[in-house]
């Protein structure tokens, strides 16, 4: 039995570092959690060669495969890889359940909050949430209100983002309502690892993800429109906004496994209030539609002109009842940053329980006091916009110039609802094999969650990384890059 | 009462897959030519080669260089590595791969996976010195990575309607490639009909077979004597030989009839196109079209191929709202 301490100094550790946040590996400097021991073992007995070989090799075949994503705002602006890492990031059994049952009451939650924002409002008679905070909301649809939809479900398809704090505790940084991305990775991810790591897999006892397509039919089927189920079974389609889309990987990849059509918005038509897709057979009626294009693209009659990536009528055909869609329109109004500051109060006010999972303290810059705080400390603070993903339109703090810094300043006094802060966070760190070593970098979590029949979550989700060496930044958009991620059986 | 889902198919998909399938073949295709054309250049006086040349251009649909001047160098980037000629490989195979990405789904991994890698070897290649002298290994692996393409088409997708589109766009492409070129030579080209050339003009007549892959397939049946009536029935009307206008013209009707039979849909126009197309050539004798005018033969060929393909964009891939109701 080798000495831990000294054989942290060991390659493929040599250069491995510690900080002030939680280590996924390491309890203290050497001594590896008891679920990364056999990895830890694995991997120093390995020569880094042969790791890099199938770095190499699985770089490679994302590339043939084109598991690719769109960066924009670059010149280049076209395909490029997402950097997977191939150190797995392990999750124990006891610690998964416990994220499972905090976000199915999420879920449940927010979507108890939305079927009431677009009806009664009860939350907002009763001042647990501010009028004005939804009603200014940039993703409120007024056009959605007093419509029924089946099953009351606003989000069928729903990706959380967690992080783990330097205490070991995980914590909810945004839920993402609208149209999260990221599920192929997770799946993609997985089967590269299987073949780096076949042992190593089998003898953890890795709980299985590859049904997620499955149990992602079956959800969109669970919603279709009454109407439909005693004419035929429920067609379902995939609604993307094309090639050039960032995801559009993902959405061919869903599309295939699900064995459903992948239709453009120049593919559907709107007839009396019935949506059609155009096939060389002729045209055929569609049920359900899960949408991977914004509410604001969807039906140019109804939202925004300009979209040529909509469907006319759409809307009016949702609205009959006709159709449905997956997520819902309007559901943006749940994961508004600001609203964000609320959902612990959301789940007390509609399920009476105290949320399973933690909140991250937010700053909500509409009140004076809280905006006072956040304008003295904005060195030290991270500041998002409130309607924002993907890592765009962001400030952190400690990582910024006096400049940046000014210009948010300015942002945050112009339109305060825009905004929100919160405390930079440490989250936790990973081995990464990054220049033929293993070295330390951030990450977080996303996992799946599926409302249908009932709720259901793949489990694991898809681990992302900040590459670059001390940043706290993991969008694919921002240089951040994935890893698979274990949850274990036992 | 459930019935089972039937098969639908985009009329998008279909347009894509058609799309893609000529994009490649028409690769293929120039791949082909370039290639035969530089072991040929070897053998022949540089008069005659740029001769060559310009029909060649001619017949890929390229722009010819605007100071009227051409060499080997220029010809061959214009006609591989230059994006700006929407009819150079890289431009046909980016194209073809362009098409299939907006279609993944529909088509096997192994396909989508072939498809990318021939476009990410050829779009890493830059012109050079070294390379041109070399640029053979090029057209061969373009030819090749077609020709795996097929296969890997053929043995890993269903042979559904799908399937039938991208038969439909390779057959279309290919008659309408084959008549270009016959045409051309046929009219540029000083023949006797019943004498084997000798010389120069014998090393045309191999080249216009080579380009067609039909040099052995000939031989085969006509032996190595080359005479340009055999040579021109061979090409036009050979049943059995798969880059013959004749049966490139029978799988465009096959396909047509699978097609129509599979969405139901009434399709005359096109199927009669196509059969009309295929019954002239079945029953034409060579020395007739040699004796009427070939070029003028070729023409007409081509421009039923034209309306076949019109027809089949009203029918499947863009028609009105209100003639196409089904359930």
């Amino acid at each position: 039995m080798p000495d831990p301490a000294r054989s942290l100094f060991r390659p493929p550790f040599r250069n491995y570092q510690f900080d002030t946040a939680y280590d996924e590996m390491f309890e203290a400097p050497g001594v590896p959690r008891s679920h990364y021991k056999a990895l830890f073992q694995t991997l120093l007995g390995l020569p880094p060669e042969e790791m890099r070989k199938s770095q190499q090799a699985a770089d490679l075949s994302f590339l043939h495969q084109g598991i690719t994503f769109t960066v924009y705002g670059n010149e280049e602006g076209t395909e490029r890889v997402f950097p997977n890492d191939l150190l797995p990031r392990i999750i124990p059994n006891q610690e998964w359940r416990k994220i499972e049952n905090g976000l199915t009451q999420r879920i449940a939650a927010l979507n108890l909050f939305l079927e009431d924002v677009y009806h009664r409002g009860r939350i907002l008679i009763d001042g647990v949430v501010p009028r004005e905070l939804v009603h200014s909301c940039r993703h409120f649809r007024r056009e959605m209100r007093g419509i029924t939809i089946p099953r009351g479900i606003y989000v069928s398809i729903c990706g959380t983002d967690l992080v783990r704090l330097p205490d070991g505790s995980f914590a909810v940084l945004e839920d993402n309502l609208r149209v999260p991305s990221g599920v192929s990775y997770m799946l993609a991810n997985r089967k590269v690892l299987k073949k780096v790591f076949p042992r190593l897999f089998r003898d953890y006892g890795v709980s299985p993800v590859d049904h997620y397509a499955q149990a992602l039919l079956a959800t969109l089927r669970a919603l279709s429109p009454p109407s439909s189920t005693s004419r035929h079974e429920p067609t379902v389609v995939l609604l993307t906004p094309g090639v050039f889309n960032s995801a559009y990987f993902e959405h061919t990849f869903l599309a295939q496994q699900m064995g459903i059509e992948l239709v453009e918005g120049r593919d559907l038509l709107v007839h009396d209030n019935v949506v059609y897709m155009r096939t060389t057979a002729g045209l055929k009626r569609v049920d359900v539609i899960y949408r991977r294009v914004d509410d604001d693209f969807i039906d140019p009659l109804t939202f925004r002109r300009d979209s040529g990536l909509g469907v006319p009528g759409l809307f009016n055909a949702y609205r009959a009842g006709n159709v449905v869609l997956a997520n819902a329109i309007g559901t943006g109004i749940a994961d508004d940053k600001a609203l964000y500051a609320y959902v612990p109060k959301i789940i007390r006010y509609y399920l009476g329980e105290d949320p399973i999972l933690q909140n991250v303290e937010t700053y909500l810059l509409t009140d004076r006091s809280q905006r006072d705080y956040v304008l003295d400390h904005i060195g030290e603070l991270v500041i998002k916009a409130v309607g924002e993903s993907g890592g765009y339109g962001m400030l952190i703090g400690p990582h910024s110039s006096t400049e940046q810094q000014e210009e948010f300043r300015q942002l945050i006094l112009a339109e305060p609802r825009n905004y929100i802060a919160q405390p930079t966070l440490n989250l936790s760190r990973a081995p990464c094999f990054l220049e033929g070593e293993a070295q330390a970098r951030h990450i977080d979590l996303r996992p799946y969650i599926l409302y249908g029949e009932n709720v259901t979550l793949v489990p694991g989700g898809l681990t992302r990384v900040a590459l670059r060496r001390g940043s706290l930044v993991v969008n694919s958009s921002q240089g951040g890059g994935s890893k698979d991620t274990w949850v274990l059986r036992a | 009462m459930i019935e089972r889902r039937s098969t639908t198919m985009l009329s998008r998909v279909a347009d894509s897959l058609y799309w893609m399938s000529r994009y490649l073949e028409r690769a293929e295709h120039t791949a082909r030519l370039i290639d035969v054309d530089f072991h040929l250049r070897l053998d022949q006086s540089p008069e005659a080669g740029s001769g060559r040349w310009l029909r060649l251009l001619e017949a890929s649909q390229a722009p010819p260089p605007e100071d009227g001047k051409i060499d080997a160098a220029a010809l061959t980037n214009i006609l591989t590595l230059d994006k700006t000629n929407p009819s150079s490989i890289i431009s046909c195979v980016a194209a073809a791969r362009e098409n299939l990405r907006q279609v993944r789904e529909q088509c096997s991994t192994e396909m989508w996976e072939q498809l990318n890698r021939l476009y990410l070897q050829i779009n890493g290649t830059t012109s050079s010195e070294a390379w041109l002298l070399h640029s053979y290994v090029f057209f061969r692996a373009v030819q090749e990575g077609a020709h795996l393409f097929q296969g890997v088409t053929d043995s890993t997708m269903s042979h559904g309607e799908g399937w039938q589109y991208i038969q439909l766009g390779r057959y279309v492409e290919r008659t309408d490639a084959l008549a270009r070129l016959i045409g051309t030579q046929l009219s540029s080209v000083p023949y006797s009909l019943d004498q084997s050339g000798e010389g120069e003009e014998y090393l045309e007549w191999v080249g216009l077979l080579k380009s067609c892959a039909a040099f052995e397939a000939y031989c085969k049946k006509y032996t190595a004597e080359l005479r340009p009536l055999w040579v021109a029935e061979f090409l036009l009307l050979n049943p059995e030989f798969p880059h013959s206008v004749r049966f490139s013209v029978d799988m465009v009707h096959a396909a047509l009839r699978a097609i129509a039979e599979l969405t139901e849909r009434k399709a005359e126009q096109p199927v009669r196109l196509a059969g009309r197309l295929r019954a002239t050539l079945s029953f034409s004798q060579i020395d007739e079209i040699m004796a009427s005018g070939a070029h003028a033969y070729v023409d007409s060929i081509r421009q039923q191929c034209g309306q076949a393909h019109t027809a089949i964009h009203q029918i499947y891939f863009d028609y009105p709202v209100e003639s196409a109701l089904v359930s």
